[in-house]
């Protein structure tokens, strides 16, 4: 019955995402962004005045001098606490397993104080938490991409739960309200990109592509909005791009055909002693396909994040040369802010069309088997 | 000073950094000058196309942004690196 495929499906999408979420949420912690290299080197006044944590600590605030590229890259990169705005932030937990002490240590962010503090004999220093006596720790905080990344799928999955209920309701009618606006991509993604680029028994990936169309669209438009529940850089850390592309590549390989095999360890149609040159290109060929889909997403992300970024700093640096000039700018800036928002619009549904597309496109290729070719060599 | 002096000296007295930077903004500008190149040639060949036959120009508009994609991505590649020399010094 079409609902209860539909219902199918929504479980399935689910249970991805709920690995994907539990996957990721482990990753990301661990891979600290070096960017907060600058974060740290920048003037240590302005770190004070920073951020007063959302317990309501106030600093007096000296004239800071504003510095675009510290701000520009505390924004694209990872921190362990969501701004919100002015001076207030969403301090986040740290969790931390201590393996040589077998226990597990969880803690506001606020007790380190942007890395000025020590607690319990951890210290952050440039997004890096150590311990001093050298004890061996598996970080797991939740951190701003995190937060933001799950906040993203609880939006996604309660979005596809009324989809699903809309078609609960009305049946074979056609669908009204927020159902209209997500069937046709839907239908789009499923008739135009993955059935003609898997083929046959396609059905069983519609699911994971969907899902993973859907996951990075979202985040991308969560990271378009600059406040709160879209304050992060999602998509444009490389961890959680990563770990998109590993699975993809798991199920490419999980999926291979005997004809796929064959192609990358035994090359049909090349004199056997070119093999030993033509068997690592295939294997470097299939390993840089997955690389190549992390890095895209995220340098189109971050990419388009700093050009934005760039463009409102602009106002704040020609401010503190004169406040007319100041405003001047900000005339122009915010037109073309207006114009790159645009593009980064398009840009989301593009990345997460392409990175679905190629995904598809890997996945088909690499259950293909082609009966005609050994014919064709006989 | 000649100018062999004068070039002598930058080369010697000058920060490794400094180099990198310049590398990192030459690399940057050449990546936007092949993904240009790259994405005009499969516009301009899409359209030529789609003049000699308009009736399929929605499946030539797919695969065009298709390619221009991937073509982007090589060029981000460059940019990665750029970025990569800039924030690692």
């Amino acid at each position: 019955m079409h609902t209860a495929k539909n219902i199918h499906f929504i479980f399935y999408k689910i249970l991805v995402l709920l690995a994907v979420i539990v996957i990721k949420t482990s990753i990301f912690a661990q891979t600290e962004h070096r960017d907060d290299h600058q974060l740290n080197h920048g003037n240590e006044s302005s770190l004070e005045n920073y951020g007063d944590s959302a317990l309501g600590k106030s600093h007096d605030s000296k004239a800071e001098k504003f510095d675009a590229g510290k701000m520009i890259i505390e924004h694209v990169s990872n921190s362990h606490s969501w701004h919100l705005w002015g001076h207030s932030e969403l301090a986040l937990p740290i969790i931390i397993y201590n393996k040589t002490a077998s226990r597990w240590d969880i803690f506001s962010s606020t007790k380190f104080n942007h890395g000025h503090d020590t607690y319990l004999g951890y210290s952050l220093s440039h997004g890096i938490i150590s311990h001093d006596k050298q004890e061996k720790i598996f970080d797991l905080s939740l951190t701003k991409n995190g937060a933001a990344a799950i906040l993203a799928s609880i939006a996604l999955v309660i979005i596809m739960l009324l989809v699903a209920r809309n078609y609960k309701k009305r049946g074979t009618a056609s669908p009204k309200g927020i159902a209209s606006f997500v069937e046709p991509l839907i239908l789009f993604l499923k008739d135009e990109v993955i059935k003609p680029s898997i083929g046959k028994g396609y059905e069983k990936f519609v699911p994971y592509l969907l899902t993973l169309f859907f996951f990075i669209f979202i985040n991308n438009l969560f990271g378009l909005i600059p406040i709160f529940p879209g304050g992060a850089n999602v998509t444009g850390n490389i961890a959680i791009t990563g770990v998109l592309a590993l699975i993809t590549f798991i199920i490419t390989t999980l999926n291979g055909s005997k004809d796929y095999w064959k192609h990358i360890f035994l090359p049909p149609g090349v004199p056997k002693f070119l093999w030993i040159l033509l068997i690592p290109i295939e294997i470097i060929g299939v390993l840089t396909k997955p690389i190549v889909l992390m890095i895209r997403l995220f340098a189109n992300i971050t990419a388009g994040h700093i050009i934005i970024l760039g463009f409102f700093s602009l106002i704040f640096i020609f401010s503190e040369m004169s406040k007319g000039l100041g405003l001047g700018v900000s005339v122009l800036s915010v037109a073309f802010t207006t114009f790159m928002s645009m593009l980064e619009l398009l840009v989301a549904f593009l990345q997460a069309y392409v990175f679905t597309l190629l995904s598809s496109l890997y996945i088909g290729s690499a259950r293909e088997t082609h009966s005609h070719e050994e014919q064709a060599q006989h | 000073m000649t100018l062999l002096n004068i070039f002598s000296t930058i080369i010697t007295q000058a920060e490794v950094s400094t180099w990198g930077y310049l590398g990192a903004g030459i690399g940057a500008g050449l990546a936007a000058i092949g993904a240009g190149i790259g994405i005009g040639q499969i516009g301009g060949s899409a359209l030529e196309s789609m003049a000699r036959q308009p009736e399929i120009s929605g499946d030539l508009r797919s695969n065009m942004i298709v390619a221009a994609a991937l073509v982007e991505g090589a060029a981000f590649f460059a940019i990665v690196v750029c970025l990569l020399i800039i924030l690692l010094k």
